[in-house]
């Protein structure tokens, strides 16, 4: 069987999740090698060097880069993440080689791979052919459930040599913000559109939010009007949620909406326009103007709550 | 400062997303043509940077000559410059794209380098997250990707990414390549004069010839989608019980 190299990332040796699903998705196609930084447990390479203690994307890909041409696999995969895109654009321009971004399904054929990847953020699939001496592609989150791969059980260590070009591009300081609930870890959703009306408007988005903790969000709409800041904003070029109701409040529910709050497990729109996307494709919807019935539903919650 | 940005036109889908006969294009017969909104932010991070610093913007663009509307619209919030590489429409691979726009890039910097280029982080219909990194080692430059914040000083870009839970610092020597994501700014919308200037400023356009990528679009297709039936809770005010009902069934409350 050929061999793949799978650059996986981790939390202090906690290997993410998205990295488990691309390790799966090489099993189903090869024979499996690890490649991280540091150890993670998961055997196979383990790319030791004092310039990688903290995140440096072309230092990561030129390690990758001596590791592929030592070893000369077959192909090299990663998670499509923000970091495993990066590093692995930087692989493909170190190699000039081809590089298929967020694939969900790779079918080996004679000398090339059939691939069915991502585009539009989700909205839309494309099948297409990489032909190319390695392949290199990343896998997009969520397409294979991380089941066990056989990695081997002891890595080998391998030492690449680096200069200071290849750090330029590192890591110089980290800030970390304390937030309590935020869009992709609450329950709930309370996100707000176009017929919300004004930044004033959400303020009855906030106090439902609040009742049930959830938090809340919004569409682009919201955002380049001013009325909520950019982190709210749910969908393509904004943050993908997953709660367990989407309240979606005056929203029309164009596609690139969607694909951010698609796997909400249910959604409720709220919106004057039976016909509206957003409401024929929901779960459960409530007709009519959006600001009395929220008023109303905040003061049932308060209503039973206080009972 | 002279600053280049990279955009692409691509069509604005509504809904759903209808694709042409032979399934290898977005039907945009009915739709209007727009950049990606990372793009859009990057060109006014651009202009900000100049009416900072001084200098210039010039935009870059990779696709049909319609494309010329894309590159007006930078020019009408304050680009000072536009470049078409225009091809036949079809679709390039990001190897392809990358290498016809490093080439340009590299002809006009015979003059005077760009001191920052910009990207969006990834284009709005292809996705593939690599265009910009692959420019940058072709011109030998820095470059960091899925950046929220940028301030230049004393030669040098420092540039924000969020993470989890804050963001990470870069910081890259100029001339540097950064990716940035929407968010970073809230784009301006073009002034009346600025439109009209646009309209009638000049764009450098030469063709560009595709040289065939290994990465080769055979089909698109619709992800398949459950047909959901909506359960209408009610109309108007009158719906709230329902609405608390199924917060309680959900387990909300
Ligand atoms: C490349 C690209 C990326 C994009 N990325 C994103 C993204 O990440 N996130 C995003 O949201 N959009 C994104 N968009 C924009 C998207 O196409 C839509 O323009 C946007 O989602 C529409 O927002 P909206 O639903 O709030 O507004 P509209 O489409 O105008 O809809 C408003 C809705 O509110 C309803 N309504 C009006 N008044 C009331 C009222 N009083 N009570 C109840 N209902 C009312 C109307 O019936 C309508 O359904 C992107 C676009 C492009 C081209
Ligand atoms: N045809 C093009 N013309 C100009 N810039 C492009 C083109 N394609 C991609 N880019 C730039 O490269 C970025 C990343 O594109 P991609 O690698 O396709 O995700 C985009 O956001 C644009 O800034």
């Amino acid at each position: 069987m050929s061999r793949v190299l799978v650059f996986v990332e981790h939390d202090d040796g906690l290997v993410t999740e998205t990295s488990l699903q691309a390790l799966t998705i090489a099993g189903s196609i090869g024979d499996v090698e690890a490649v991280s930084v540091g150890s993670c447990g998961v055997g196979g390479w383990q790319i030791e060097h004092p310039m990688l203690s903290d995140y440096a994307p072309f230092a990561i890909a030129e390690s990758l880069a001596q590791l592929v041409g030592a070893e000369m696999p077959a192909a090299v995969l990663a998670g499509g993440t923000e970091r495993g895109n990066e590093v692995m654009a930087h692989l493909a321009a170190l190699l000039d080689l081809p590089l298929a971004a967020n694939v969900t399904r790779i079918v080996p054929s004679g000398e090339d791979w059939n691939l069915t990847r991502v585009r539009w953020g989700g909205s839309l699939l494309e099948e297409c052919t990489l032909s190319a001496f390695i392949k290199l592609a990343t896998v997009s989150p969520h397409s294979v459930t991380a089941t066990a791969y056989g990695a081997a059980a002891s890595a080998t260590v391998f030492s690449p040599e680096l200069t200071e070009a290849h750090v330029t591009t590192r890591v110089t300081e980290r800030v970390t913000l304390t937030e309590g609930l935020t869009l992709t870890t609450a329950p709930v959703v309370v996100s707000g559109g176009r017929g919300v009306g004004s930044s004033e408007g959400f303020q009855v988005l906030e106090e439902l939010a609040a009742l049930i903790g959830g938090a809340v969000g919004c569409s682009r709409v919201v955002t380049n009007s001013g009325w909520r800041p950019h982190s709210d904003q749910v969908g393509q070029t904004g943050t993908r949620v997953a709660p367990d109701l989407y309240i979606a409040c005056g929203i029309s529910g164009a596609i690139q909406h969607w694909v951010g709050m698609m796997a909400s497990k249910k959604v409720l729109a709220i919106n004057t326009d039976a016909d509206a996307p957003m409401v024929t494709k929901a779960d459960y919807a409530v007709i009519g103007d959006l600001h009395p019935i929220l008023d109303a539903i905040v003061a049932e919650v308060k209503r039973r709550q206080s009972s | 400062m002279k600053t280049l940005v990279c955009v692409k036109r691509v069509p604005a889908p509504g809904a759903r997303i209808n694709l042409t006969p032979d399934e290898r294009a977005v039907d945009a017969r009915h739709l209007s043509f727009t950049v990606s909104p990372h793009e859009e932010c990057a060109v006014e991070e651009a202009i900000r940077l100049k009416e900072k610093h001084g200098g210039t913007v010039t935009v870059m663009t990779l696709g049909p000559v319609d494309a010329e509307e894309q590159l007006r619209y930078a020019m009408s919030v304050g680009a000072d410059n536009a470049v078409l590489l225009s091809t036949d429409g079809s679709d390039w691979d990001p190897q392809a794209t990358a290498a016809a726009l490093s080439t340009r890039i590299s002809d006009i910097e015979r003059d005077e380098v760009f001191d920052l280029i910009l990207f969006g982080n990834e284009s709005a219909d292809s996705g593939g997250y690599q265009v910009g990194i692959r420019i940058a080692h072709a011109l030998g430059r820095p470059v960091i990707s899925g950046i929220k914040g940028i301030d230049v000083n004393a030669g040098t870009v420092t540039a924000r990414r969020e993470t989890g839970s804050g963001f990470e610092v870069y910081q890259l020597p100029l001339p540097a390549v950064v990716a940035v994501k929407e968010g970073i700014n809230l784009p301006r919308y073009p002034t009346l004069p600025g439109r009209l200037r646009a309209k009638k400023a000049e764009i450098m356009s030469a063709p560009a010839f595709a040289t065939p990528g290994g990465l080769v679009m055979d089909r698109l297709f619709t992800p398949s989608e459950e047909k959901s039936v909506t359960s209408i809770l009610g109309h108007g005010p009158e719906a709230a019980p329902a609405v608390v009902d199924l917060f309680v069934e959900l387990g909300l409350m």
